[in-house]
């Protein structure tokens, strides 16, 4: 099952590809048999995409991004970041994180925990308050740096949550349902501002969602996923330009997209329970 | 001013009677104690006192009969007032110091100076405990062999009744070699000698509620959490400093209220069989030889009151601390 890696890199263009995946396969051992949680997944992420990863529960859409992260190891097939394997993508610190969860620890401030990664890394302590106002500045938190998490709503810890996974300066960000425990108007309002971030910092983002509207509206790339086995089924480039506004999702281009998504998931039988 | 602002209770009214709704249940609850251990004192003494009567042929009231029970010198169960007008003359109504031999050193007629003798090693061993707990906890959180194999004799060294093994350890520890050059070459005197196998024994009761609430601590971070000191590249050292440690504090917090409490009564349990002369165990054990019931009351008294105490403490301490990391008011 495990190709040759030069046969991958043969594939690829370096200076565009930021993301190569080949053939992916990862089966967990648990207590009730193995469970193939993704199979033959091949997908190519070029540099500056807004790439969605969208299914129903269990298709493996966190799975992958997991396995990008190398916070899951793959059982066969080969994945590139930046051309090197996950870990040490990782550790030339290739990308942040946000979970679903904003994950702030409570006994450190929106600054301190901005910080943390970049004590963890090692930046000298008048480089940690030049990127920590800058990326508060990039998320519209300045002023709040020095509150604890409680004192902020669900949704600007989660931007505080993204600005820590921007404060290091990866290039691409890894985002595993970030707004899904927001209401609808407040997750609104953060895919625009998400929108802008990206149009500003030009990084390469995987986002992981449910919601058809969300990945329609956000993505340059979506990439519909089925479960048992996780696999793609389809992968949509959207054509929509890349300046947004919210009502761009009543036009028929917008529609065409979010059907076509529709029947992505309808076709991976993921309507079927 | 408008009806509906009059209507309003001021703040001060709302104050007085947040207070006065705490003081009530409380003050009803002390009286209730108070008054079922009078009752219970009438009780218990009234034999020894109705046994007088009929000896000696003499004519009580009732009420004559009542005030008696309350009065006996070494009554059966004593009346409040006897246990608190005793810790009163053994405080208040004593020296701290006395001159002995042309020296001033402490009264042992004083319960302050027996509350000191039991408070030190009960510190000394609370310190050697939660030091002991919380390294032991790490271990056991970042070895699997150290998980497999302490937790058990953790647990085992807590079944064994601590009345059995204090004589043991008093024996081998005052009979340590090492011990006894230190206080035959004068780097120790002879009553800190003392000390060490009562401070040992708190340690051993109270380094227990340490491990298990630590270890609970350490392991509080969720998956989440340690994932993303994973995608940070994160060092064990970093995550434990950073995240494990920090998120065990309120833990800590916890089991150091537990452990405290077992601390003293450690102290006061190796004070018992090793002949201590000062400490509150060995002002109960004296108390009991002589059947000074009153003596042995407020020696428990005393105990209680050192331990509420440091409890006490320990949350004014936990109050602050938590308050500084951020913990909502």
């Amino acid at each position: 099952m495990v190709q040759p890696a030069a046969s991958v890199h043969s594939n690829i263009a370096p200076q565009v590809s930021v993301i190569v995946a080949q053939d992916l396969d990862l089966t967990f051992q648990t207590a009730d048999g193995p469970v193939q949680a993704l199979r033959d997944v091949s997908l190519t992420i070029n540099k500056g995409e807004f790439v969605s990863f969208i299914g129903p529960s269990g298709c493996g859409k966190t799975t992958l991004l997991r396995v990008i992260a190398a916070l899951e190891h793959p059982t066969g097939g080969s994945i590139t970041v930046n051309g090197m394997t996950p870990d040490e993508a990782r550790r030339n610190r290739a990308y942040g994180y946000v979970f679903q969860a904003a994950g702030l620890y409570p006994w450190r401030t929106i600054e301190q925990n901005i910080k943390l990664p970049l004590e963890i890394m090692g930046f000298d302590r008048a480089e940690q308050e030049k990127r920590v106002s800058n990326v508060l500045q990039l998320v519209d938190l300045e002023g709040f740096g020095k509150r604890f998490p409680w004192q902020l709503s669900g949704g600007m810890q989660q931007r505080a949550s993204i600005a820590r996974a921007l404060a290091f300066d990866a290039d691409i960000l890894l985002m595993d349902e970030p707004f899904g425990a927001l209401d609808e108007i407040v997750r609104d309002h953060l895919n625009e501002q998400l929108l802008k971030l990206w149009a500003r910092t030009e990084k390469t983002i995987g986002f992981v969602t449910h919601s058809i509207p969300e990945a329609v509206y956000l993505s340059t790339k979506i990439v519909v996923m089925s479960p048992r086995p996780g696999r793609i089924t389809d992968i949509i480039e959207s054509d929509l330009p890349r300046d947004r506004p919210l009502d761009i999702r009543d036009t028929p281009e917008f529609l065409a997209i979010a059907h076509r998504v529709r029947e992505g998931l309808r076709a991976g039988h993921a309507y079927d329970d | 001013m408008s009806a509906v602002a009059d209507m309003a209770p001021s703040r001060g009214a709302r104050a007085f009677g947040a207070v006065s709704g705490a003081v009530l249940p409380v003050l009803t609850v002390v009286l209730a104690i108070v008054a079922i251990w009078y009752a219970a004192s009438v009780m218990m003494n009234r034999a020894w006192t109705l046994d007088q009567i009929q000896r000696q042929d003499l004519e009580m009231t009732t009420m004559e009969i009542v005030a008696a029970t309350m009065t006996q010198e070494r009554p059966v169960l004593p009346a409040p007032h006897q246990v608190f007008a005793e810790i009163w003359n053994t405080t208040v109504g004593e020296p701290v110091m006395r001159e002995r031999r042309g020296e001033m050193q402490g009264n042992p007629r004083n319960l302050l100076f027996h509350a000191y003798h039991t408070l030190w090693p009960t510190l000394l061993g609370f310190l050697i405990g939660t030091f002991l707990g919380i390294l032991l906890a790490v271990g056991i959180v970042h070895s699997r062999a150290m998980d497999m194999s302490v937790m058990p004799w953790a647990i085992a060294s807590q079944t064994i009744p601590i009345l059995a093994i204090a004589p043991i350890i008093v024996v081998v520890v005052s009979n340590l070699p090492a011990l006894n050059n230190a206080v035959s070459a004068g780097i120790i005197s002879e009553d800190t000698k003392l000390l060490v196998p009562k401070a040992l024994i708190s340690a051993y009761l109270s380094f227990f509620p340490v491990v298990v609430g630590m270890v609970a601590g350490l392991r509080s971070p969720r998956v989440m959490d340690l994932d993303l000191m994973r995608t940070w590249s994160a060092s064990r050292g970093q995550t434990f400093w950073k995240l494990r440690l920090p998120a065990s504090v309120p833990f800590l917090f916890t089991s150091l209220k537990v452990s405290i409490a077992a601390a003293l009564v450690g102290t006061i349990v190796a004070e018992l069989p090793t002949g201590a002369r000062f400490g509150l165990g060995a002002r109960l054990l004296t108390g009991s030889y002589y059947g000074q019931t009153i003596q042995i009351w407020s020696a428990l008294f005393m105990a209680a009151i050192c331990a509420a105490a440091l409890v006490i403490l320990l949350g004014v301490l936990e109050k602050f601390t938590l308050k500084r990391m951020g913990a909502q008011a």
